[in-house]
Parts: C-alpha cells; sequence; structure tokens
C-alpha cells in the first residue's frame, strides 16, 4: 500500500515528522518498507507565464521571453526551447536558484542580452529522465507561486508492507485511524453525503450465493460526460498510490478504493443486457479481462454476469466490453463485499494480482460498502455531471462479529507484563474496539469492529494490546521453569563427531541444493524417475536427488575450472525417492576425493588418491563396525572398480572409481574416487563392555600363498575365519605381490596371523595344528602355499 | 720424590693432548702398566727401610689415584665429544614442513549450526528434525494457513504434487514433535528449506532454526528474554538489543519480527511470537494450560553477520576458497 503523506495529513496530522510517523507505524506492526521523495531537491522556482516571446538578435536558436513571474514588471529570460510560445505558463528558476545536481542559477549575458533565470523543463527539475522542451504547467496555475507548493513536490511517499491480517489498512481512511489510535492524534474523518436520487433508471440484481457475496449495492448514473478530465488533484494522489488515470469513471473508482479500502467497479450501462447477477461461473465459461487475458472460468470463481455473458470475474478484474469508455451516457457503479472465501487463492489460480483481489481476499470493510458507492457517485456526479438512480442493494448474511472475552489475568499471563483495567480500557478505546465489562468487573467483553477480519479469539485482543502498549515496553524476562537434565544416549553417534573424523581425514564440507539437473539423476544414478518439482527455479534445477554424488561432481567440477588440482569433499544431506506412492527421505554422508592422495610435499612420492585410500576412509567412518565389500556395478562406476558396502545383511552404500566415460565427459584429467552411505548405518553405537585381557603373549605366524589374479581376498578371509579354527584371534593381509619370484597371473598374497589363549601358553604342537588347519582351508581355494 | 710429581705433571699434560680414546688406553699403560713408570715406583719401595717406606707408598698411591680419576675425565670428555659430534651430524632443519595429511573443515553454515545448537542445548533445548518433502497439512493447515489463505502466498512455494511441498520453514517439525510429546516442551529444529526465490539476497534453499517452548508458565516477555539471550551470546556481545515488531503469522498470536542492534541500526533476524492456541488445539494440547513460545531464525544471515560473509549464494557454490576460510 501506497500513499501521499499529504493526503494522509489531511485526514489526521500528528506532530511527528516524516520519519518519526514512519517509526510508529513500523513499530505498530504496519511496516514502511519505503518512504520517499516526490520530487528531488531544488528552490526558488515558481509558476510563470510567458508575455512575448522574441527572436534572440545574435542566435538562431534562442529567444527573449518576457516572463511575468508575479513582480511590478515582466523580466527578460533567454530560452532555447523549441516549445516556448507567447501565453504558456512554466516553471521558472529565478536568480539564486539551485537546481539538481547543484546547478546554480545565476544572472548572466547569453550572447550579450542579460538573462534573469532560466525556465525550465520536467528533466531539469529532476522529475523526468527525458523531457521534450519546456514543463507546460496548467492554464490555471497561480503565477509566482513556488512550484514546489503549487505541485505540492514536498509530499512524501509512504509504501507499507502490509501483512495478510491488516487489510483495514488498505485505504487512507483504515491508516489514518490506526495513526490516531497509535498517536491520539484527532481523526478528521471524511463526511459522506447521501446524492439525492434525480433519476428514475435502476437495475435489476439478483445474488445466487449470498454467502460469496452477502451485499452488493450498484446505482445507475445517467446522462455523464465520461470524457470530463479528471481533476489534478485526484491525479497527483492516484499517482503517488502508484495508480494511473485513466478515465475520470475508472479514477473515480480507484480513488474510493484507495480512501476506503473498497474496490468498486463502473460498467457502461449501455453495453450490459438486463439484470445483473452475481454467481458462480459456469464450467466452460471465457471471459476476456481487461488486460486482455483470456480465461477458462469454472464454478470455483464467482463472477458478475448479465443476462448475456459474464461481464467480470467478481472482486478480481472487470472484463472487456462492458467498461466505461468516452462515450458513455449512463454508468452503472458497483460496490460489493465479496466473503474473502469466495475470492482467495482465485487470482492465483489464474496468475493475476490486482489490488481488488489483494483487499477482497483479505477482507473488506462491508459496513462501508454502502457509503463507498455514495462517495463514488458524489465525485462522479462532481467530475462528470449526471444524474443519480437509486441505489439496489442486495444483502445476506454478513460475517458476525462475535463478543470475545477479555481476561485482564490472561494478558497478564501471555505477555509477561500487567496492565491494569484502566489501561486496558484506555487502549480498548484508542482502538474504538466496543466493548463492556462482565459483571465480575475484571473481564471484559469486546466485540471487533466490522473491518478486523483478523479478531476473532482472546489473544488477537492480547496482540492489540500489546501492539498499542509498545512491545518495546515489555521487558525481556527470563524464564522460570523446571529444569532436568537431558538424555544423552551413548548408543548414538554424535554427527559432529563423524563430521571431524572426515575434516581430519582432510575432506571439506560442502552444501549443495537438494534440487539437481533430470540428465545428471540420469547419468549418475541411473535413475529415470526422479522426484520432480512442478515448478522449478530452472531446468537445471528441477528434480530431487536421489544421491550426493551429482552435488559433489558439481563442486568438483566448479573448483577444477578454478585451478584447484586436488579436490576432497563430503556432504551430509537428504536424498528423496518415491517408493510406493511413499517419499523417502534418507540422509546420506557422501565424499568424494579427487587428486594427490596427499598435498605435494618434500619426502614423499606423489600418489593419486585411489579406491583403496578412500576405503580406508569410510571403513574409519564405521569403526569398530567391520563392513564388507562386494563388487558390484553402479551407473557412475568403473565396472571393475566399484563395490557395494554391507554392514552384516544390510546394504549401507556405495564406493568405487568414477566411470572412464564421465571422467570424459567432465574433463577430469584423473579419476576421481567417491562413496556414499545411509547416515542411519554410521550413527548407531554399541555401549562397550570390556573383555578380560589374556594372560598370555600372542604368537604371530605369517602366512604367503599364491592364487590366481582374479581370486579376491574376502574369500580367503572368509573361510579361515568361518573354520573357527582354535586360538586365531586375528587374520589380517599385510601384504600383496606380483613380480619377480612369481608367475604371471599369480599374486602372492600374506597374511599374519595371531593365536592366543586366554589362560595358558601355547604349545609349537598346537600353534602348528591350528596354522596347518588354516593353510588346509586356503588350499581348498586353490591356494598354493608359499615357502 | 721429585720424580713422582714429575711424573703427575707429565701425564695430565699428556693425557690433555690426545683426542682418541685408544690412544688414551696405550699413554694409560706409560704410567699404570706393568712397566709403567709409577708401578716401577711402587716396586722400588722394597728398597726404602720401613720407617720411610710408608709415606713414601702413600704418595705414590695419592699419584696413582690421581692419575686414573684423570684418566677417567678425559675418557668421559673424549666420549661426550664423540657424541656431540654424531648429534650435530643428525641436527634436522625443523623449520621443513611437516609431513602428512593436511585437514579439511567444516561448512560455514555448519559451523554456525553446531554453535547455535550448543547454545540451546545449553539451556535444555532438545534437537527435533523433520522431512524436508512435507505435506501441504503439516507445513501448512496445521500451522493454521488453511488453502487459499493469503498467507500461503508469502511463502513461494515448491510443490512437488497437490499434497506435498518442499517445507518452506522449519515450523511443521513443532507440529510433529508435539503430536508425539507432551509438555514442558523444549525443541530447537535446525534444518533446510525452501523457496522459489533466488538472488544476492534469497537463496532458492537454506537453513532456518526454529525454536519451541511449551510450559505452564511461558510469556512474550520470556520469548524476548530467551532471543536476546541467545544472540548476546552467538556473537559474544553484551551489548546487543533485540527489537520486537508487531507482525503476522498464522501460528502464533501475538506475533513479532525479531530486529537486532547491528552498527548502529536494526538488522532483521526472524520471526516468532506465542504460539498460536489452534495450532496446540491441532495437537491436543490445552491451550488454557499450556502457554508456548516459537521463534525461527535464520541461519545463513547469522553466519553472514557473524563472518562478514557478504553474498548469500558463495555459501552454496562449494568453492574451495571460501570454504577453507572457515577452517
Amino acid at each position: 500500500m501506497k500513499f501521499s503523506e499529504n493526503w494522509l495529513r489531511t485526514w489526521v496530522n500528528p506532530a511527528l515528522s516524516s520519519d518519526e510517523l514512519a517509526h510508529v507505524l513500523t513499530m505498530a506492526g504496519l511496516e514502511v518498507e519505503d518512504l520517499a521523495t516526490v520530487a528531488p531537491e531544488f528552490n526558488h522556482v515558481v509558476v510563470a507565464q510567458v508575455l512575448e516571446v522574441v527572436k534572440h538578435p545574435n542566435a538562431d536558436r534562442l529567444n527573449l521571453c518576457q516572463v511575468d513571474v508575479g513582480e511590478a514588471a515582466p523580466i527578460t529570460i533567454v530560452c532555447g526551447a523549441a516549445n516556448v510560445s507567447a501565453g504558456v505558463k512554466v516553471p521558472c528558476a529565478r536568480i539564486g536558484a539551485v537546481l539538481p545536481g547543484n546547478f546554480v542559477i545565476k544572472q548572466a549575458k547569453v550572447r550579450s542580452i542579460e538573462s534573469f533565470g532560466m525556465l525550465c523543463s520536467e528533466k531539469e527539475l529532476g522529475l523526468a529522465v527525458e523531457s521534450q522542451g519546456l514543463w507546460l504547467l496548467p492554464a490555471d496555475a497561480p503565477v509566482s507561486m513556488n512550484l514546489r507548493s503549487y505541485l505540492e513536490l514536498d509530499d512524501r511517499l509512504f509504501t507499507l508492507k502490509l501483512t495478510p491480517n491488516r487489510s483495514d489498512c488498505s485505504g487512507l481512511a483504515g491508516i489514518s485511524r490506526e495513526v490516531s489510535a497509535l498517536t491520539g492524534s484527532f481523526l478528521n474523518k471524511l463526511n459522506i453525503q447521501i446524492n439525492d436520487v434525480t433519476y428514475a433508471g435502476q437495475l435489476p440484481v439478483y445474488v445466487e450465493d449470498k454467502v460469496a457475496c452477502p451485499l452488493y449495492c450498484g446505482r445507475l448514473v445517467h446522462g455523464v460526460n465520461a470524457a470530463a478530465q479528471t481533476p489534478d488533484w485526484m491525479l497527483r494522489r492516484l499517482e503517488r498510490s502508484g495508480l494511473r488515470g485513466i478515465s475520470a469513471a475508472v479514477d473515480v473508482t480507484n480513488y474510493v478504493m484507495l480512501e476506503l479500502g473498497q474496490p468498486m467497479h463502473a460498467f457502461d450501462a449501455a453495453q450490459l443486457s438486463g439484470a445483473i447477477t452475481v454467481r458462480h461461473a459456469q464450467n466452460g465459461e471465457t471471459l476476456t479481462l481487461l488486460n486482455g487475458q483470456q480465461v477458462q472460468l469454472d464454478e470455483q470463481v464467482l463472477v458478475i454476469a448479465d443476462e448475456a455473458r459474464v461481464l467480470a470475474m467478481a472482486g478480481i478484474m472487470g472484463g472487456q466490453g462492458s467498461g466505461v469508455e468516452n462515450s458513455t451516457q449512463d454508468v452503472f457503479l458497483e460496490s460489493a463485499f465479496f466473503h474473502p472465501d469466495a475470492i482467495a487463492g482465485r487470482a492465483r489460480r489464474f496468475a493475476l494480482s490486482t489490488d481488488s483481489s489483494f483487499r477482497f481476499e483479505r477482507g473488506v470493510d462491508f459496513s462501508a460498502t454502502r457509503q463507498a458507492l455514495e462517495r463514488a457517485t458524489e465525485l462522479l456526479l462532481q467530475i462528470c455531471g449526471g444524474s443519480a438512480g437509486e441505489i439496489t442493494e442486495v444483502q445476506g448474511l454478513l460475517p458476525e462479529r462475535k463478543a470475545i472475552l477479555l481476561r485482564p489475568a490472561r494478558v497478564a499471563r501471555i505477555l509477561g507484563i500487567s496492565l491494569e483495567n484502566r489501561q486496558i480500557e484506555t487502549l480498548l478505546k484508542r482502538l474504538q474496539f466496543d466493548f463492556t465489562l462482565y459483571g465480575d468487573n475484571i473481564n471484559y467483553s469486546v466485540t471487533p469492529p466490522a473491518y478486523r477480519f483478523d479478531l476473532s479469539i482472546e489473544a488477537d485482543l492480547i496482540e492489540e494490546l500489546a501492539r498499542l502498549h509498545g512491545y518495546d515496553n515489555i521487558p525481556a524476562a527470563t524464564p522460570q521453569a523446571q529444569f532436568s537434565m537431558l538424555p544423552y544416549s551413548e548408543l548414538q553417534r554424535p554427527l559432529a563427531r563423524l563430521q571431524q573424523l572426515l575434516v581430519a581425514r582432510d575432506y571439506q564440507e560442502i552444501v549443495s541444493y537438494a534440487f539437481v539437473e533430470a540428465q545428471d539423476e540420469r547419468d549418475l544414478c541411473g535413475n529415470d524417475h526422479p522426484v520432480a518439482l512442478q515448478n522449478p527455479i530452472a531446468s537445471n534445477l528441477a528434480v530431487m536427488r536421489s544421491s550426493l554424488i551429482s552435488g559433489l561432481m558439481g563442486a568438483l567440477r566448479f573448483n577444477l575450472n578454478r585451478k584447484q588440482d586436488r579436490v576432497r569433499l563430503f556432504e551430509i544431506g537428504a536424498c528423496f525417492a518415491k517408493v510406493h506412492e511413499q517419499y523417502q527421505q534418507t540422509q546420506r554422508f557422501s565424499g568424494l576425493a579427487y587428486g594427490l592422495a596427499q598435498e605435494e610435499q618434500w619426502g614423499l612420492a606423489n600418489r593419486s588418491v585411489d579406491f583403496y585410500d578412500i576405503k580406508a576412509d569410510v571403513e574409519a567412518l564405521f569403526a569398530p563396525l567391520v563392513l564388507r565389500f562386494v563388487a558390484t556395478p553402479h551407473p557412475a562406476l568403473h565396472p571393475g572398480r566399484s563395490a557395494a558396502i554391507y554392514s552384516g545383511e544390510q546394504q549401507v552404500g556405495w564406493i568405487g572409481e568414477l566411470h572412464p566415460r564421465l571422467q570424459q565427459q567432465y574433463a577430469m584429467a584423473q579419476p576421481a574416487q567417491w562413496f556414499e552411505v545411509e547416515l542411519t548405518a554410521l550413527s548407531g553405537a554399541k555401549l562397550p563392555q570390556m573383555n578380560e585381557i589374556s594372560k598370555s603373549l600372542p604368537v604371530r605366524r605369517d602366512l604367503a600363498v599364491l592364487v590366481d589374479e582374479a581370486m579376491n581376498v574376502q574369500v580367503l578371509l572368509d573361510v579361515m575365519q568361518q573354520a573357527s579354527v582354535p586360538y586365531v584371534q586375528e587374520i589380517a593381509l599385510f601384504d600383496v605381490y606380483r613380480g619377480k619370484g612369481v608367475e604371471l597371473g599369480k599374486k602372492s598374497l600374506a597374511f599374519r596371523v595371531l593365536l592366543q589363549d586366554t589362560s595358558k601358553t601355547l604349545t609349537d604342537a598346537e600353534i602348528e595344528t591350528s596354522i596347518a588347519l588354516l593353510i588346509d582351508q586356503m588350499q581348498r581355494r586353490g591356494a598354493r602355499l608359499r615357502m | 720424590m721429585l720424580e713422582l710429581q714429575q711424573i703427575h705433571e707429565q701425564a695430565l699434560q699428556q693425557f690433555a693432548t690426545i683426542g682418541e680414546e685408544a690412544e688414551l688406553e696405550q699413554v694409560k699403560a706409560k704410567y699404570l702398566g706393568r712397566e709403567g713408570s709409577l708401578t716401577t715406583l711402587l716396586k722400588g719401595l722394597g728398597k726404602l727401610s720401613a720407617a720411610e717406606r710408608p709415606a713414601a707408598g702413600a704418595a705414590i698411591n695419592q699419584v696413582k689415584q690421581a692419575i686414573e680419576a684423570a684418566l677417567q675425565q678425559r675418557r668421559d670428555a673424549l666420549q661426550q665429544l664423540k657424541l656431540e659430534q654424531k648429534l650435530a651430524l643428525e641436527a634436522l632443519d625443523v623449520t621443513l614442513p611437516g609431513r602428512g595429511l593436511s585437514i579439511g573443515g567444516l561448512h560455514p553454515v555448519t559451523r554456525t549450526l553446531q554453535r547455535i545448537e550448543q547454545l540451546f542445548h545449553s539451556l535444555g533445548f532438545a534437537i527435533a528434525q523433520g522431512p524436508e518433502i512435507e505435506t501441504d497439512y503439516y507445513n501448512f493447515t496445521a500451522l493454521n494457513i488453511p488453502q487459499n489463505h493469503p498467507a500461503r502466498a508469502m511463502h513461494d512455494t515448491f510443490y512437488i504434487d497437490p499434497q506435498h511441498v518442499l517445507r518452506t520453514h522449519t515450523s511443521p517439525v513443532q507440529v510433529r514433535y508435539m503430536e508425539d510429546h507432551q509438555p514442558p516442551l523444549k525443541i530447537i529444529s535446525p534444518g533446510r528449506v525452501y523457496r522459489v526465490d533466488s538472488d544476492a539476497t534469497h537463496s532458492p534453499m537454506f537453513h532456518q532454526v526454529e525454536g519451541l517452548w511449551v510450559d505452564e508458565h511461558i510469556s512474550f516477555a520470556n520469548l524476548k528474554g530467551v532471543v536476546q539471550d541467545f544472540l548476546q551470546k552467538f556473537f559474544e556481545r553484551e551489548d546487543l538489543r533485540v527489537r520486537f515488531r508487531p507482525s503476522f503469522f498464522p501460528f502464533t498470536e501475538p506475533s513479532a519480527e525479531m530486529d537486532m542492534s547491528w552498527n548502529g541500526g536494526w538488522l532483521e533476524i526472524g520471526g516468532c511470537g506465542m504460539v498460536h492456541p489452534n495450532v496446540l488445539q491441532h495437537v491436543h494440547i490445552d491451550s488454557e494450560k499450556y502457554l508456548g513460545f516459537a521463534f525461527g531464525l535464520g541461519v545463513e544471515r547469522l553466519a553472514m553477520l557473524r563472518y562478514g560473509v557478504n553474498d548469500l549464494r558463495l555459501f552454496y557454490e562449494s568453492d574451495l576458497r571460501f570454504l577453507k576460510q572457515f577452517n
């Protein structure tokens, strides 16, 4: 809601500067988001009349003008504007004037002739970016009057950011009422007169849904001059509220809307056929709106129709072909109250947002609907002439304002400060709310006014009291409450610890958008059916990610393009899928490593990060839990270098090297290593329970075997472990060897075996028996013992 | 006994010139060996009278002990010298860089969230989470924002389907939590939220922290107290002030915008209010008995102010040159 401060001050004029007034409004919940000037600073510019124009003797393009500035004798001004002529009224900057851009007007000789000022264009006064010649003022502009006073250029423009509950402040009447309540200043209410009925014509009106339209007032105004000029004062106020002048009748309806907050419509009666009906549209009906948009209507939409066609979307926008034209002689003025529920959301459905729908969907003061019609009639008669017909009024069930119980004790409990009854009464009076004291002499019954659609329960009233009392006057206070400690489960590993673990392993955390490009989901996740947004912000952010890989790859690419050659990233975030009509949202933990395994440094050979490096990172994340890695293909990964990660029987993630095809596509010099695991699998923990420490020392035996190149180590580890060989505490691979001494196509694997008994020292015989059992297990799998 | 004196002095002089341990042992024989000069003197004692013998013996023995001590001292000195030479050779350039993995870092939003969580945790707030694809019911209806309510237009919502949205705020977690827990309740709910908006000051995805405290004696003044306490602690500035401005949220009444004093002006940092009775009724909490406050803070806003970040988009570009500044 934008309005002129001068206009507001005709209603209510508190002794506050513009800035102070803006502060008062903001602190009362009517946030002033902008406070602008109408014109830049300039002075000593007056309305002047050009009396005589003669050619400058020494310059073809200049004229000598005799200008009346209201002094005894005219002054001479040299002027180069093409549109100067005798008789015009123009702004004249006097000697000593300072114009925008700190341009000082001095007495000067222009080609040897003295000039005593300057005739101005709008551009020179900073009121337009471009202008053609002098600013021609209206013929009735009073000569010698200061231009700023004449055009009210010291006015300021307030823009309120209205919250949806305060539709009562979408007109000057409401804003001034609020300012009066806030400051205690006298409210100069508009005196709306009842217009004499001097014309017998009347249009019948039928309202089919009186819940959707509880009040409809309409009247004919006969014999108007629709081509009449809208007066300057009205145009100025409209323009300063951000509305353009259109035609006198439309300007009048807009003006009344700004004044009283009541949207109105003016029809050309000659274009209407028969009675007016307020009804729901039939499915399939169409209407071409005033903005040229053609809309397909349905029964959700309330319309104004005559007997032949739909004329307007009720409370939203009029249609083409029924509005007032310059040739219009009879006007049908409409002022109605449409229930917020009947309007809300409809405009948005058709991608419309109008001044009318804004007000109706939030609530319009139905107690002023008829007055608004009288006010518009009065202004229309003043400007366009004509004679007013009888008002047709159809009334249904208007919203009821129920009395609300207001308990001072509750006020104190909610706000944390006590207000005395006397204070409460003062505040209620300033708000102009009807209230009575209950028989108990403690509590109140308060009835909100028609224009407040936001007050229906006690809490709403308490907010009003607090607002008027001033939120600033409620001191901050520490809560008094019973305290107990929060539970702190040791069976959960805090996320922060997992994050810290990867940070310590040289990974940088990133946060990327949860929406990604559909193509990435296909390429990187093999997902042809991602969860899609109905209204994405951009086509490359159109679907929800099913994995964190695309965000990490995007971040990798971003950094490679900025000459980073070693990139190690991790991210934690939700991933999405639709499974059996349910949206699955799982938190995942994912990491990506690219470039050298360690920063290039002295005393360490450079080596690219590989599968086993990030495997160690994953194992560290899960430790002490032991994972299994099962070679499994993944759409984004090298088929020979990817694995599904298992914890017990449960797959908990993926790990692998980026597919060479993608490496090429992303123009990466080296492959990237990637892992992703379910956060839930990571966050569980076991409560440690101590085992007795063996008194005897462990015995170590190393076993080296030759196996085929294709054999997975896990196969041998599994068979050895599953054999449950006595005394074996631990079996671990510690070396893989290929080359001299090992035939081609084979590899040598070396295992470290620790044997121990809890109570006694093992004999050589016991040890050898156990080792033999392990060797036997491996030999059954084709391994050959290496001597 | 002049001879004895000479032997002593000669030995000391000779020891001092020797730089090798092996040589020292050779020279030792010259004095104390079987043919050594002191040994010879000792053998000569027998030629002396019984009266002279004890004094002469004592004198020789005294010199012998002195020589042995000097010998040991020189031996030690030579060993020490050798060790020092060895250590000098082993000296490192301690200014060479340390070797091994470097260290990564947390995202500034995570860093900020952890700080927020720790501060509220210290006041006994538990942490609650909720889904990011949220139903229309939890995101709007249960928060007193019915279909077609103009407040929905304030939210610029991403829709998945007519019943599902990307949550536009963390407030739905309030409702979900209150459905499962009885008052007194004290939670914060940090998380990602989404709005159809993108420029230097708006991101389509950002983070909020929702706070909720429901108890029998919780007031608007307490809300102001807790928020002010938090902001003072978060920014480590005791002079920081909080200003509440009346505002509108369908799920709080009274409602307020929170402004914080900053560089001589006021900065908006979130919305808050007393939980609307309709919201409590939705989750079957007696709104006559219990009162509550709720607030929502913008995490990126706090991070930007705290760390001097001037463009919201930097948080999501994953530029290592930006991220590493917070390590």
